[in-house]
């Protein structure tokens, strides 16, 4: 029998199916490695140890009655920023810290549906405000490749969970690359799918625009199969594409022959750290070896606005969607003031960290009379012309590749005082978000010890052609296959 | 529709405001009747209900719920905007209104900006003795409604303010109009138009003091002739059409008194005190909030094909003025009888269902009574209606019952001073006039045998106004019939009374 918490989903689902694992093992498994590593690691705000045992035992009870799934009995992190009905959900903000939902977002329901067994909630940055999960609220989670070292963020203890073997998978949301950093940081797979494929309903917004759920796993296949179940319309939110969701593990093991990967020269810059390079390099010649046709030509040439636009359009959207933290209906509640005006001003004063208060201030800047123009509109403008830039991209190639950022995990408190230097983590990654298109983040290599992600960017719905693509990758190394030992 | 806006128009009844000219634009919030609120399932009728019983995560602004479009809302704000002639654009979006206030849950309000549901309309307003004229509508979109809020002190003295959100995110249609208008009459006027429009088409209660239409009113003078608009004031917190009309004169008054004084205007924001008859500063404009506008990204753009269009246009009702010109060519009634039978349309149908019931026919037969049915409707009826103080939609008396009533009257079944008592027993009891008939024994007396025994009786008992009119006094004879009549309780047939009374009289002469 193999260790239990390090199996691949569709390892679990293998051997569940066949009865020779049941689902409260491996949630034991789980939350007794939670329990052993996580004072360590930091990956979770809450662990729901009691109902995920009832999850599995439920499992259990529609295994024994025949019943399989991919994803039945086998147990998941979430990130704290989707909703789940009696369960804390925080956004790691004082804010929210005592805030329990009455109801469950649109992607926990159906994985509830498909068996799912949640283990807990994950850290994050605060209302998923970061790259480092420094901005929790509570603590910072570690990188588990090594502890003095971020994990990425915002979604950073999601990522953490998954390298740190304490869920078998875990979801995060990514609205500049909050799922691709940390993932890549951390050594797992991380999927932001198309805007409009997976529902926001129940998914604490921070950019409306942007933001978007998705999987953190082992490899690629469990990638396809996560995406599988939170795929898919929701009624309940306008913003999801009405469009069919093909199955995604179908095709993945086409191999990449043929395939016509282009790479943005903005995207491999001369300050592009030296090992991180290597290791995109030696994926460009990977894809070569499979037969792909590598094209170093290709150009975004408003890559360098991306950051500025992004950092217009979500502090604006943030300002509107964070307004109703006042204390008054729910969450934290300053009350020792004189008058209304004050508790409100207090509760948010007191109920925010740093990072929040800073990004609501710019958007409420940006989207002031006399500002708007010159600000959010030219934003919006941007937005536009760096969209129809990836549009001519995808003419001359099918997927775009490039690394997912600039360096390897840094330290703890390496940037968290210049904003400017933690914002530019995500030069990479955010103009996918500004242009809504699905990307994934593949481990790619290691530079000192540390994990390397690989950025595979793909034309909006076509998740299928970058699963392809990540899975042809993959298989040509075994980077995916390694786990932190995680003895300091 | 500007239009209305640049003809030079007679004053209407202010005088005091001969020197300046008054302009008055207003924006109408008007709750729509719909089943389910603006962005969620929630039951939006929550008149009745127990505080806080109508919502669900997305109304009380839970952290990530997301709205989605009611498009019956949109439905009935287009059926709205082309009854008031407005210009449906194919493309509008919804956009974020920012501001802080604790009945507002998400602290913005999903409103419209630059690109409304509907633009550019007009509505026809007369006050009376004066011609007819256009008020221009500027637009007319798509909102949702705040949580209530209700204010209390405790009996330690401590105040507490409570909230209700059943009301937050019922669908709320903003009508704004050009600053066309310029006298509180036609302001009155508008507003009664409005709600009659908005009534008819059946997309609101329209009711002011209930709170689910309301108005705020933009008001500024300007020297007579001048084309500049002066300083506008916004008077809020009216809570009926009086109250509004009040407040806009006042307004004339204070805004003429401190133009004379030599005094500016300060653009501003003044709540209307009902209790002082005055109007209060409540804020200037340099207080005035930036709502930081921008495109609602939870909710794609609505896309509005002329068919769709066409298909609610189709779906329109008959409106007020195109029924009353009907009424007036059709059944032959005046302008003013057929301005009051269409003020609402339940009071408009309710006549043509009278006049020719189903089953009836609309041939001419039936629309004989068309006049009869009027004033009874306008008569009798309304002054029951009113004494009762119910509707005619909430009547017992059934159309075809008044219908049947009128025909008892032309077939001489009963007179129509009998018919008076009959209908009030019909409004009272619902039951059909032949029902009545029979239970009060009212029927007509026509049968000549009958009738001459009565008239031999009157007679014998008679003398002296028998012998007058046998002398030639030809009132004598009325006084005679009235005996008679009043012997039969007035159930004789008039006509085949008199013509037995002479008949014996002469005989006799």
């Amino acid at each position: 029998m193999p260790d239990l918490t390090d199996l691949t989903v569709h390892a679990a689902a293998g051997l569940l199916a066949k009865r020779e694992v049941s689902s409260r093992e491996l949630t034991q498994a789980a939350l007794d490695r939670i329990a052993a590593v996580d004072d360590r690691v930091k990956a979770f705000v809450t662990v729901t140890g009691e109902r995920a045992l009832a999850q599995a035992d439920a499992a259990d009870k529609r295994l024994a009655a025949g019943e399989r799934g991919p994803l039945l009995g086998v147990p998941v992190a979430l990130k704290d920023v989707l909703s789940t009905a009696g369960v804390p959900t925080t956004c790691s903000s004082r804010m929210l810290e005592h805030f329990v939902p009455p109801y469950d977002a649109t992607v926990v329901r159906r994985l509830a549906e498909a068996g799912a067994v949640s283990v807990g909630k994950t850290n994050m940055d605060e209302f998923a405000m970061g790259s480092s999960t420094e901005n929790s609220a509570f603590f910072t989670t570690r990188n588990p490749w090594d502890l003095e070292r971020v994990p990425g963020g915002s979604s950073g203890g999601s990522a953490a969970a998954v390298a740190a073997r304490e869920a078998t998978y875990a979801l995060g949301s990514d609205t500049g690359g909050s799922i691709r950093q940390p993932a890549a940081l951390c050594g797992v797979v991380g999927m932001k799918p198309t805007y409009g494929r997976v529902s926001r309903y129940g998914l604490v917004a921070f950019a409306s625009s942007l933001d978007q759920i998705g999987p953190f796993t082992r490899d690629v296949r469990d990638c396809a199969t996560v995406l599988n179940a939170i795929s898919g319309h929701d009624p309940g939110d306008a913003t999801s594409a009405p469009v069919d969701t093909p199955d995604f593990a179908a095709g993945i093991d086409a191999g990449a022959r043929g395939l016509r990967v282009g790479v943005p020269r903005e995207y491999m810059p001369p300050t592009l750290d030296a090992g991180v390079r290597r290791c995109i390099e030696d994926a460009l010649r990977a894809f070569e070896a499979q037969g792909a046709t590598v094209d170093l030509d290709l150009t975004l040439p408003s890559t360098e606005a991306a950051l500025a636009v992004y950092y217009i359009i979500a502090p604006s959207e943030a300002s509107a969607n964070l307004a109703r933290y006042d204390g008054v209906k729910y969450g934290f509640s300053w009350q020792r003031g004189e008058s209304m005006w004050e508790n409100m001003e207090e509760t948010r004063g007191r109920g925010f960290g740093a990072e929040v208060k800073r990004r609501i201030m710019i958007g409420t800047y940006a989207l002031s009379s006399g500002y708007y123009d010159a600000y959010y509109l030219k934003a919006q403008k941007v937005r536009t012309v760096i969209r129809r830039e990836f549009d001519a991209a995808f003419e001359r190639c099918d997927v775009i590749v490039s690394p997912v950022t600039p360096t390897p995990a840094f330290k703890i408190g390496e940037k968290a005082d210049d904003p400017y230097a933690m914002y530019l983590n995500d030069v990479f990654t955010l103009p996918v978000n500004i242009a809504g298109l699905p990307g994934i983040s593949v481990p790619a290599g290691f530079v000192d010890g540390l994990p390397v992600g690989l950025q595979i960017i793909g034309k909006p719905f076509d998740e299928a052609t970058v699963l392809r693509a990540a899975r042809a990758f993959e298989q040509t190394a075994d980077w995916h296959m390694r786990a932190p030992a995680l003895t300091a | 529709m500007r239009a209305a806006a640049s003809r030079v128009l007679p004053m209407t009844t202010t005088p005091i405001a001969a020197k300046y000219e008054t302009v008055i634009g207003l924006e109408v919030h008007v709750q729509l009747l719909t089943e389910r609120k603006m962005f969620c399932g929630c039951n939006a009728a929550y008149a009745d209900a127990v505080p806080n019983t109508h919502v669900c995560p997305v109304c009380m602004a839970l952290p990530g719920v997301l709205p989605v479009i009611n498009r019956k809302a949109v439905e009935y704000t287009v059926m709205a905007a082309l009854a008031l002639n407005c210009e449906i654009p194919q493309f509008s979006k919804f956009d974020r209104k920012n501001y802080p206030y604790p009945d507002l849950l998400k602290g913005y309000q999903i409103s419209q900006y630059d690109l409304p549901l509907s633009q550019g309309g007009w509505l026809e307003i007369e006050v009376e003795g004066h011609e007819p004229r256009r008020v221009g509508i500027e637009r007319c979109h798509l909102e949702e409604d705040t949580a209530r809020l209700t204010h209390r002190t405790d009996a330690a003295g401590e105040s507490h303010s409570l909230i209700d959100m059943n009301r937050s995110g019922v669908p709320l249609m903003e009508i704004v109009s050009a600053p066309d208008m310029r006298s509180p009459e036609e302001a009155r006027e508008y507003l009664v138009k409005l709600r009659q429009i908005l009534r008819y088409i059946g997309v609101s209660k329209a009711n002011m003091e209930e709170g689910n239409f309301r108005c705020d009113a933009n008001i500024s003078l300007r020297p007579a002739g001048a084309s500049e608009y002066g300083a506008k004031v916004e008077v809020k917190n009216m809570n009926s059409f009086r109250a509004v009309y009040h407040a806009l004169q006042h307004e004339v008054v204070r805004q003429t008194a401190e133009l004379d004084a030599g005094h500016r205007i300060p653009q501003e924001t003044r709540g209307w005190v009902e209790a002082d008859g005055r109007t209060v500063s409540q804020r200037s404009k340099e207080q005035a909030h930036d709502y930081r506008y921008f495109p609602e990204p939870d909710l794609p753009p609505v896309t509005l094909a002329p068919a769709d269009v066409d298909a609610i246009r189709a779906r329109l009702p008959e409106l007020p003025d195109a029924k009353m010109r009907r009424f007036e060519g059709e059944y032959g009634l005046t302008r003013y009888e057929a301005n009051l039978l269409c003020e609402s349309r339940a009071r408009a149908d309710y006549y043509e269902a009278a006049v020719a019931p189903a089953g009836a026919g609309a041939d001419d037969a039936s629309r004989r009574y068309a006049k009869q049915v009027a004033n009874w409707m306008l008569g009798d009826f309304a002054r029951l209606l009113n004494a009762a103080g119910s509707d005619i939609a909430d009547a017992r008396v059934a159309p075809a019952d008044l219908h049947a009533l009128i025909a008892l009257i032309e077939d001489g079944t009963i007179s129509g001073k009998i018919a008076k008592s009959v209908f009030e027993a019909m409004f009272d009891s619902g039951k059909p006039p032949a029902t009545v008939i029979d239970e009060l024994g009212l029927s007509q007396i026509s049968a000549a045998d009958e009738i001459s025994g009565i008239v031999d009786a009157v007679i014998a008992r008679n003398e002296k106004p028998v012998a007058d009119y046998r002398a030639g006094k030809q009132e004598a004879l009325k006084f005679l019939v009235g005996q008679a009549m009043r012997e039969t309780r007035g159930r004789a047939n008039p006509a085949t009374l008199t013509e037995i009374l002479k008949a014996k009289l002469d005989a006799k002469a």
